[in-house]
């Protein structure tokens, strides 16, 4: 069953939580927010079309499978950690590209942590929707048992 | 380059799991990545210990954070030789994994799992930050909640309740001992708190702290009187699984507690000494009681940890160089014994349904090869020589006999004994004696894998076994440079401390 107001809720609101996650993920690295809690925001994106309309529209938008999403996302993280390596620091040290400065965002600062926090990100998202999704698809599979 | 080998021994079943989660549709990917990347690991791990025999010591500061502010990653000796050998049974366990972990188990991440549990393990041989090895912990803890309970049947989930809930409780310890010493020093890099404590005036106050995480560390490594979890949880899951488990899982205990007794809490301990003695006489008591009252091999085997983990914590307990030496062989030896006996077990189960001792017999006619294969792991464990639990009993008995701790001695000395009743009692039961007309269930049906896939690591085990027994020398002398190196603890803060961030509580 659909609700009219909650379908057509999440379809503005999708766009709108993925671009606060992206905003909250990238100040997370000096102010409050970081890669956990924008991955929590945009899970709920996708959790929000999984509500409003159906498990499977989140499922096609989300495009990659949660579970590779969760691989990738950890792949990112560790191989954040390599760039120093290259010159001879530990593993994990932050490494940043010169600063420059863009139209209305400000000074813009790019290096291995945000590489790192993206990464955090993706697990994130990745073990959100795969908890949501395997909940969801067991929760069917009970309704249509009682019904039957 | 030492660092290298350092972080590609920790890393590499990281990536191995992110390869296996990638490629989660593929089952013969899985069954190639777990094999492929654990016996990796375990090459690198052989190069980590010859380059820290090399350099004494390998020292990360992650991030580039000089330690006590981040995080640092040090191999000692100690925990070079204990990453190799838990890399070595996890690379022997992988293949054995090939013959029993069936298609559901795989399908739920059974080797990402599994990779994410030797990870967690050879992390927390390689930190030197006590709020990091808790993490560490958890890391191992998570993947082994989900390896315990992964069949969904009703002993497992039975026996996976009871070790998740004393997890739990050994966790919520550990952070209030470390949020304790954190409170009072400021610091919770172990060099560093090593450092603060010895040249504290009052460190009496340590004496709670150290109680809660000898408390915490004892759940996880089963030592008196909290080990009840163990043999209730161990014989539940499937033998890769319960035999990783064994070897592994209560030896990250044992390590944490030789780890905190040998460089944190050196200045308190010889107050504490008494108490470490006599939860080691104890473990070792009531564990072989405990295996001479069962009649299931693999609660036997699950006792048979738990009194020789007393074993070990004899060896802290008398803090001499032989007896830590003692120590870290032992640890080695019974590593590989005590996996090796699970894998065996599987072995029984798949050819007779069952390791209960009264349903099955007469393995000593049906497969003789089985029978010798467990005959040397057996009686290794019992300390037969010339197999190497004799070498690990033999010196760790001399060093009780050099501090004349007797009533320790003769404790060490009745527990062999009564291992190798129970081990003799197996033999007898599943081996010797007739199969019992009606109570037999039969070789299992639709086995997984070859059954050579089986045999091969725990032929690879025994071989190790008797190879330790007959040449243990070298393992020996480089057990006790590792013991020297965890008597003088000042060496192990000087590598980790650089000499100007010296700060002050």
């Amino acid at each position: 069953m659909k609700y009219f107001i909650l379908n057509q809720a999440s379809r503005l609101l999708f766009p709108a939580l993925l671009i606060l996650s992206l905003i909250v993920l990238y100040r997370g690295h000096n102010l409050p927010g970081g890669g956990f809690i924008g991955g929590l925001l945009a899970a709920t994106a996708f959790i929000l079309v999984g509500l409003g309309d159906s498990m499977e529209r989140a499922k096609e938008l989300l495009r990659i499978e949660p579970v590779k999403l969760m691989a990738l996302g950890l792949l990112v993280a560790v191989v954040s950690g390599m760039p120093s390596l290259l010159r001879g620091a530990p593993f994990m040290t932050s490494e940043w590209l010169p600063g420059f400065a863009l139209p209305l965002i400000g000074k813009v600062h790019l290096g291995t942590p945000l590489v790192f926090d993206v990464g955090v990100y993706m697990v994130v998202i990745g073990f959100a929707l795969h908890t949501t999704f395997s909940l969801s698809e067991l929760a069917y599979t009970e309704i249509e048992e009682h019904e039957e | 380059m030492n660092e290298y080998s350092l972080l590609l021994t920790l890393l590499l079943p990281l990536v191995g799991a992110v390869c296996l989660l990638l490629g989660h549709r593929s089952l013969a990917l899985q069954r190639a990545g777990g094999i492929v990347f654990s016996s990796v690991t375990f090459a690198l791990s052989l190069y980590l210990v010859y380059v820290v025999d090399q350099a004494e010591f390998v020292v990360i500061q992650v991030g580039d954070w000089q330690a006590p502010f981040g995080i640092s990653l040090v191999a000692d000796r100690f925990s070079a030789i204990m990453v190799a050998v838990s890399s070595f049974m996890g690379a022997a366990v992988a293949l054995y994994a090939l013959a029993e972990i069936d298609e559901a188990r795989l399908k739920k991440f059974f080797f990402p799992l599994y990779l994410i549990l030797l990870f967690g393990v050879n992390g927390a041989f390689l930190t030197g930050d006590l709020f990091n090895l808790y993490v560490w912990f958890e890391i191992m803890l998570i993947a082994s909640f989900v390896l315990i309970s992964m069949g969904g049947e009703k002993g497992e989930l039975e026996g996976g309740l009871k070790y998740v809930c004393l997890n739990l409780l050994s966790s919520v310890m550990f952070l209030a001992g470390a949020g304790i010493i954190y409170g009072k020093t400021g610091t919770l890099n172990m060099a560093d708190l090593a450092h603060n404590l010895s040249v504290a005036e009052d460190v009496n106050w340590v004496i709670s702290s150290s109680m809660l995480l000898l408390v915490s560390f004892g759940l996880k490594a089963g030592i008196f009187p909290f080990f009840f979890w163990l043999p209730a949880s161990y014989h539940t899951p499937p033998s890769a699984v319960s035999a990783v488990f064994a070897g592994l899982l209560t030896k990250v205990g044992v390590y944490a507690l030789f780890r905190s007794y040998t460089l944190m809490f050196v200045p308190i301990f010889p107050e504490v000494q008494p108490l470490i003695l006599v939860l080691a006489i104890l473990t070792m008591v009531t564990g072989v009681f405990g295996a001479a009252s069962h009649f299931d091999m693999r609660r036997i085997l699950s006792f048979h940890i738990v009194s020789q983990i007393g074993y070990m914590i004899l060896g802290l307990a008398f803090m001499t160089p032989l007896a830590l030496a003692a120590a870290i062989f032992y640890l080695v030896h019974h590593i590989i014994v005590k996996t090796n006996l699970f894998l065996v077990s599987g072995v029984v189960i798949r050819l007779k349904g069952s390791c209960d001792l009264a349903k099955v017999g007469g393995l000593c006619r049906s497969a003789p090869w089985l029978a010798f294969l467990f005959f040397i792991p057996a009686f290794s464990l019992g300390g037969i020589p010339p197999l190497s639990g004799f070498w690990a009993k033999f010196a760790l008995v001399k060093s009780g006999i050099e501090i004349e701790s007797w009533w320790s001695v003769a404790a060490a000395l009745l527990v062999g004994v009564l291992t190798l009743y129970s081990m003799t009692k197996i033999w007898g039961e599943a081996f010797w004696k007739q199969q019992p007309e009606g109570v037999g269930a039969g070789p299992l049906p639709n086995p997984v894998g070859r059954l050579s896939y089986m045999v091969a690591p725990i032929a690879v085990l025994a071989i190790s076994t008797v190879a330790i027994g007959l040449f243990g020398e070298p393992l020996f002398n480089y057990a006790e440079r590792a013991a020297a190196q965890l008597l003088s603890p000042h060496e192990y803060i000087s590598a980790v401390l650089q000499p100007n961030t010296e700060v002050l509580p």
